[in-house]
């Protein structure tokens, strides 16, 4: 089958059929382009989608206070619910809690080391929230419990903010910033994957912040894992948060305004529904363009077959069987589709190649790749598909009457 | 070599049923040299389908070499067909993509041939053929008399043991039909078996028997 001969008959047809060739190569290489392009973005959506969530910790339920907008047991609606320290020794001790923090926030805190001044937010929180705000620390380390017991000054700033107070040495460590004239010791300099405002932080152990900028037991925030919950689990387990804030803080547990809750596996689920969606629809797009493909490829060797009836004919006469027939049509088509598809794929994953390079740094969209094995895979296909392709035109030719196809002028 | 008992053969045309051939009896002996005559109509080019196992018939017996040609799969047909027989048409039907050599090798390759003997033996009967120095040509760079002898080196090269000729000299001018018609005598004398569908009387009447056709019957006009 694979004999000298079969590919000289194949490179004659295609010589003697330059455009008709082309035009097929290209349906099918255009198919393979496009579901690579398709795929690829695809891809590339999914990673930006994924990236904007590395931020903060995927499973994790982070509750604000808020005001009522219900009256509840005589109260009028439009309190301010203020969280405290209570409320995160409480809701610490529930089982399904992994890691927890709650933050004390102070806006706008004037830092200076020397002469160099910035202006920073302080965030006063637990250890967990290292964890939990995805905070990856480069050198020393983060808040500690010993930190928090002793009430002692200590803070761990961002590459940032230490490359603007100490823009000679770029060392931080262990040197003493004043932040709104309090010396606070650096122990550890970290960097954030979110976005550069979240590098605009300074942590301060909770205990600290509360004593030394006015926060009695106050806090701002609480956040915390649930470990590997699912969806529903988590939900659940953010209600029963809310239900304890509504029985200690009186307000109605259906007063959604009081305490808001951000979860953020409901907004990955969310998000993940998209990407799933946009999944099915591009390989919708792509499966179709491929069978636009394969129908331009049958049609052509169909019409090959009607050109060549004569020299079938001929073929026949001369003691050619229908396999020799039928493989000779269908090698052909194997040969366009892979060549094709080759192409295809390549100028695909070049397409994606020069996109990845000149798309930086925009969100929600990032790396746009596609997984060579599929990509392999779809070529195969789509040369299997040329076999099927060539297949009915071949077993028609096969079955021509050699008087007829020599009569034919 | 060939025997033919009360062959019948009809085509559908429309609605009505053509009868073409209306029970034929037909013998030939290994090493003959017959033509078949007959106006158009007459059925001779069926008769040579149906001989050259391109067509199937629909009553009676066609033993080829001892061996019952009838209800044959094309598989079965393309390997008698390559193995008994060797076909020359007026038109030369010759392959326009490919060399000569190779035109007169296509039959070797079906029958499995490597590329290498399959070459030799084309070019040692396109030698016989006088043509050996036109063995690369493409069939378009050779004149009508260069190509029907390339096809009958085509037919001769898988050694058939009988030759079907439909209208050979058709093409040709009176010359060169006189040179294909020696070569088909030599072939002949070689103790292959040749058939030839004419309607020229010339061409016949350098066969050692002439079967004349009428409507679908053989007919012996010296019996009338």
């Amino acid at each position: 089958m694979f004999s000298r001969d079969s590919w000289e008959e194949i490179f004659a047809t295609i010589r003697k059929n330059k455009l008709r060739t082309f035009l097929t190569s290209f349906s099918v290489a255009w198919g393979i382009f496009m579901l690579i392009i398709l795929l690829g973005s695809g891809t590339g959506i999914r990673n930006g989608v994924i990236d904007e969530f590395k931020d903060d910790a995927n499973n994790s339920i982070w509750l604000f206070s808020g005001r009522t907008s219900m009256p509840h047991k005589g109260l009028k609606p439009g309190r301010s619910i203020q969280f405290t320290n209570d409320e995160y020794d409480r809701t610490k001790k529930m089982d399904e809690v992994d890691h927890i923090s709650s933050r004390y926030g102070v806006w706008g805190a004037t830092v200076n080391h020397g002469k160099e001044y910035g202006n920073y937010s302080i965030r006063s929180t637990h250890p967990g929230h290292q964890y939990l705000e995805n905070t990856i620390i480069t050198k020393g380390r983060f808040l500690n419990e010993l930190d928090l017991e002793d009430r002692k000054k200590v803070i761990v700033i961002s590459e940032l903010i230490q490359k603007n107070l100490f823009p000679e040495t770029n060392d931080a460590m262990g040197k003493y910033l004043n932040v709104n004239g309090i010396p606070f010791k650096v122990v550890g300099i970290y960097i954030d994957e979110g976005s550069e405002s979240e590098m605009r932080n300074l942590y301060i152990p909770i205990t600290t912040g509360q004593t030394v900028f006015n926060g009695s037991n106050r806090i701002d925030q609480l956040m915390f894992t649930v470990g590997d919950a699912t969806l529903e689990e988590s939900q659940a387990i953010a209600e029963e948060v809310r239900q304890d804030l509504a029985r200690v803080h009186n307000f109605d547990p259906q007063d959604q305004r009081a305490v808001f809750v951000r979860n953020l596996m409901e907004n990955m689920k969310t998000y993940t529904d998209l990407l799933d969606n946009i999944r099915i629809f591009i390989w919708v797009i792509g499966i179709g363009t491929i069978l636009a493909g394969i129908v331009g490829v049958s049609n052509i060797m169909l019409i090959v077959v009607k050109e060549r009836t004569k020299e079938i004919g001929i073929k026949k006469a001369i003691g050619a069987t229908p396999a020799n027939i039928i493989g000779q049509i269908i090698l052909e088509a194997i040969f366009i589709t892979s060549i094709a598809g080759y192409v295809g794929l390549v100028g695909g994953v070049f397409v994606l190649q020069l996109m990845a390079e000149n798309i930086q740094g925009v969100d929600f969209f990032q790396n746009p790749e596609v997984d060579f094995g599929v990509a392999i895979t779809s070529t195969l296909i789509l040369v299997l598909a040329g076999v099927f392709a060539g297949l009915f035109p071949a077993t028609r030719a096969a079955s021509i009457n050699p008087v007829i196809a020599l009569r034919e002028e | 070599m060939v025997e033919i008992n009360g062959l019948h053969k009809s085509y559908q045309v429309g609605k009505n049923p053509l009868h073409v051939l209306k029970g034929i009896d037909l013998k030939i002996e290994q090493g003959e040299m017959v033509s078949i005559m007959g106006s158009s109509g007459s059925g001779k080019s069926t008769l040579l389908n149906i001989l050259g196992i391109l067509d199937d018939y629909d009553e009676g017996t066609y033993k080829l070499n001892d061996v019952l040609i009838k209800n044959l799969n094309q598989t079965k047909a393309a390997q008698l067909r390559n193995k008994f027989l060797g076909f020359v048409f007026q038109s030369f039907n010759l392959i326009s993509y490919k060399s000569a050599a190779e035109n007169v090798a296509l039959p070797l390759y079906y029958q499995k041939v490597n590329r290498k003997k399959r070459m030799q033996l084309a070019y040692e009967y396109l030698e016989k053929m006088g043509l050996a120095d036109r063995a690369e040509h493409l069939p378009s760079e050779l004149s009508g008399g260069q190509q029907q002898r390339i096809a009958i080196a085509r037919a001769l090269v898988s050694n058939p043991k009988v030759i079907l000729a439909d209208e050979p000299t058709g093409a040709l001018d009176s010359k060169t039909s006189e040179d294909v018609m020696r070569i088909f005598k030599e072939v002949n004398k070689s103790g292959i078996t040749v058939i030839i569908v004419t309607h020229e009387n010339d061409i016949a009447a350098q066969t050692d028997r002439v079967i004349n056709l009428k409507d679908g019957e053989i007919y012996h006009p010296e019996y009338v």
